[in-house]
């Protein structure tokens, strides 16, 4: 009883009016956010930032966590009426989404997309339930070499997982970790890289540098890819999933959250790769593979499944070892410490209201998802009709006029600008803005425990290999450090001849 | 709309049709060929190169800050390992991907839309504390939405008025917050 009590606390917290109201604000926002290409759920959370300063941090959780999961949901609207995925996650559901609108089961594909996320998203929550206090619980005796060690292996994971280039991904962190050391430093109070700014002597401050990143240079990217002619949605007619479309559907849905629940635990899985590799396994396991891009269901309910559940499992690393697993994460994480608490190990036993009051917000949330996604299709649809030009100026002035307000600082907001074009320029040169972020909030607390480590071991780094959990930690560290080249040294050999072949076949075309 | 029982009389539906691809391949084709044009060798090496740059510049600025020792690290140490990190990666990316940036994406004509962009952005900072925010942001939305999306000049004029009107009301009327603003 000792374990069900607090989570059962945790409904009482939900049930808050206040909370349940900012669920629905946040699950509401989520789904309008996948249903319009272009923004994704980082940069929506990071532009409201500022809206967290004034709530209750349970509060601010919620919903940041609604937009989150929320967006899942709504990406599959666009992908099924329009080939037009409104987030990355829901891409592979356009082969198979779309193919079955036209054959006029749009409502069907929906629907099962729908019950598939939420299942999915359930079966994590339970999962989370569970799993989570046992992680933390193992990580309680973490000392300074286990979390440098561990924050170590999360950028890298993120930096080496998601993204083109890894090189640019990890150039991106470790520029991240660089900014994160601007300001006074906390062993020495020396000042570092202020230039005599005093604006700049506490650091750089998180909401500015995720609202310039991920909000600011995600618009401006958006300003010169907007010359594309978005078709006519196809129309939805009221067919609902019927028994034989859910049956079908089961095993795949199954699948799904089982995959979308373990790869969303790793860093750098997450919801995107989730349903990439759930695509692959349906494909692998059905009896006749080649129904697949021609409306097989499976390929509806598979990654949607999964990328709820991915969804949902990240937030255990982020609550349990203070480590977040992608971009998105990263800013929850940054969210988290705005409001004066650090994720990790302690945070069930502390503050058992933030942790479950989130976990069960949940299942709230998943449920008015489900209630609001098939009914409002249309509502959503209509959404669609804003016109990005009129859209993309009032994104910007709330982000603008929203970092001022957060410390009443014109500095802050130029900061914003900066990072925003700092984004932009990264983009176009192909650096991800996610590893920089989240290195950036790791940054401190990677440095101060490499340097707690170093006075423990007195300089000694070979210290970090005799304990065991930092010793296999750093192992599997140099694994992924170096696998990839590996890899590319085998595959270019492989497909060497392949490659050159393909070339010209297409300068010939 | 609704009386489009049969879908393939509608003009929409053609053509989609007439682009219409049929397995995940030719999917996936369609978007490739959408794509912008990669940014290639020349963004490449320059991005590689400020990189090596700012590597140095932090190198430089981290000795000045003290070192210290391994066993008792000095401020300088962490961004000076850092600033090594990033100085090997650059140069790594710099030798690896010579065949030329096969990620990234070109600038075209579109990318003063982001530059015009970003200039009515510090326009709005710098004349946001001596003027307040009321016109910056009209003057702001009204280019983003005439110039920067093609909007008539009418509706550009309305929907512009409308949306500072409306942040007015919320930030100033109703959260009373403390953004400069004249009226």
């Amino acid at each position: 009883m000792d374990f069900f009590a607090p989570v059962l606390d945790g409904f009482g917290t939900v049930m808050d009016p206040t909370n349940l109201l900012y669920c629905l604000v946040g699950v509401v926002i989520g789904m309008l956010v996948g249903v319009l290409p272009g923004l994704g759920p980082a940069a929506t959370i990071a532009i409201l930032l500022p809206l967290t300063y004034g709530i209750e941090p349970v509060t601010a959780i919620i919903m940041l966590a609604g937009i989150f999961y929320g967006a899942q949901y709504g990406g599959t609207i666009t992908s099924v009426l329009l080939r037009l995925p409104g987030e990355a996650s829901s891409v592979v559901t356009v082969f198979d989404g779309y193919v079955m609108a036209k054959q006029g089961r749009a409502g069907t594909a929906l629907g099962i997309a729908a019950i598939g996320s939420f299942a999915g998203a359930t079966v994590s929550i339970i999962g989370l339930t569970f799993l989570a206090p046992l992680v933390a619980s193992f990580a309680l005796d973490f000392g300074p070499p286990e979390y440098a060690a561990l924050a170590l292996l999360g950028i890298l994971l993120v930096a080496t997982i998601s993204g083109a280039s890894k090189i640019k991904a990890i150039i991106a962190a470790a520029v991240g970790l660089l900014l994160a050391t601007v300001g006074r430093d906390i062993f020495t109070g020396a000042e570092r890289f202020t230039f005599g700014n005093l604006s700049m002597a506490d650091g750089i401050d998180f909401a500015p540098l995720a609202m310039g990143l991920f909000g600011i240079g995600e618009i401006l990217y958006n300003l010169e890819d907007r010359h594309r002619a978005v078709s006519a949605p196809i129309k939805v007619k009221r067919v609902w999933p019927s028994g034989k479309d859910i049956k079908q559907a089961a095993p795949a849905m199954g699948r799904g959250s089982l995959l979308g629940f373990f790869l969303g635990i790793l860093p750098g899985g997450g919801a995107t790769i989730s349903s990439l590799v759930s695509y692959a396994v349906e494909k692998k396991v059905a009896k006749d593979p080649s129904r697949f891009g021609k409306g097989a269901i499976e390929g509806v309910a598979g990654p949607e499944t999964a990328n709820n559940a991915a969804a949902t499992s990240s937030f255990i690393p982020l609550l349990t070892l203070g480590i977040p697993a992608n971009g998105t994460m990263a800013i929850i994480f940054g969210a988290l410490l705005i409001q004066g608490i650090t994720p990790g190990p302690q945070l069930i036993g502390n503050d058992p209201e933030l942790f479950w009051g989130v976990v069960n917000s949940m299942y709230i949330g998943n449920i008015l998802l489900l209630l609001m996604a098939i009914p409002l299709v249309g509502v959503f649809i209509r959404i669609l009709r804003i016109r990005a030009a009129i859209l993309a100026p009032i994104t910007v002035l709330i982000t603008m006029l929203g970092a001022y307000t957060i410390r009443n600082s014109i500095f802050d907001v130029f900061l914003v600008v900066v990072f925003g074009a700092l984004g932009y320029v990264m983009k176009k040169f192909g650096f991800e803005p996610g590893p920089l972020v989240l290195a950036f909030v790791l940054g401190s607390l990677l440095e101060s425990n490499l340097r707690r480590s170093l006075l423990v071991l007195e300089g000694d780094l070979g210290g970090f290999f005799t304990r065991p959990i930092s010793a296999s930690l750093l192992i599997v560290f140099v694994i992924v450090a170096l696998w990839p080249m590996l890899k590319s040294f085998i595959d270019k050999r492989k497909t060497n001849t392949l490659a050159v072949q393909v070339e010209t076949e297409k300068e010939k075309v | 709309m609704q009386k489009h029982k049969d879908k393939q009389d509608t003009p929409e539906t053609d053509e989609i049709i007439a682009t219409e691809a049929l397995t995940p391949e030719e999917l996936a084709e369609i978007w490739e060929s959408d794509a912008p044009a990669k940014a290639g060798p020349v963004a490449h090496l320059a991005s590689s190169l400020v990189l090596v740059a700012f590597s140095l510049a932090g190198v430089i600025m981290s000795v000045n800050l003290d070192l210290g020792t391994p066993q008792t690290p000095k401020a300088g140490m962490w961004p000076f390992i850092v600033s090594i990190i990033i100085g090997v990666m650059a140069v790594v990316q710099l030798i690896v991907g010579r065949g030329g940036g096969r990620d990234g994406e070109r600038f075209t004509k579109y990318s003063w839309f982001a530059l015009i962009g970003f200039a009515t952005l510090i326009l709005l900072v710098i004349l946001m504390p001596v003027i307040g925010f009321e016109v910056p942001s009209l003057l702001l939305c009204f280019v983003w939405m005439r110039w920067l999306g093609a909007e008539t000049w009418r509706s550009a004029t309305l929907y512009s008025t409308l949306v500072v009107v409306i942040f007015y009301l919320i930030f100033i009327v109703g959260l009373g917050t403390s953004i400069p603003h004249v009226i």
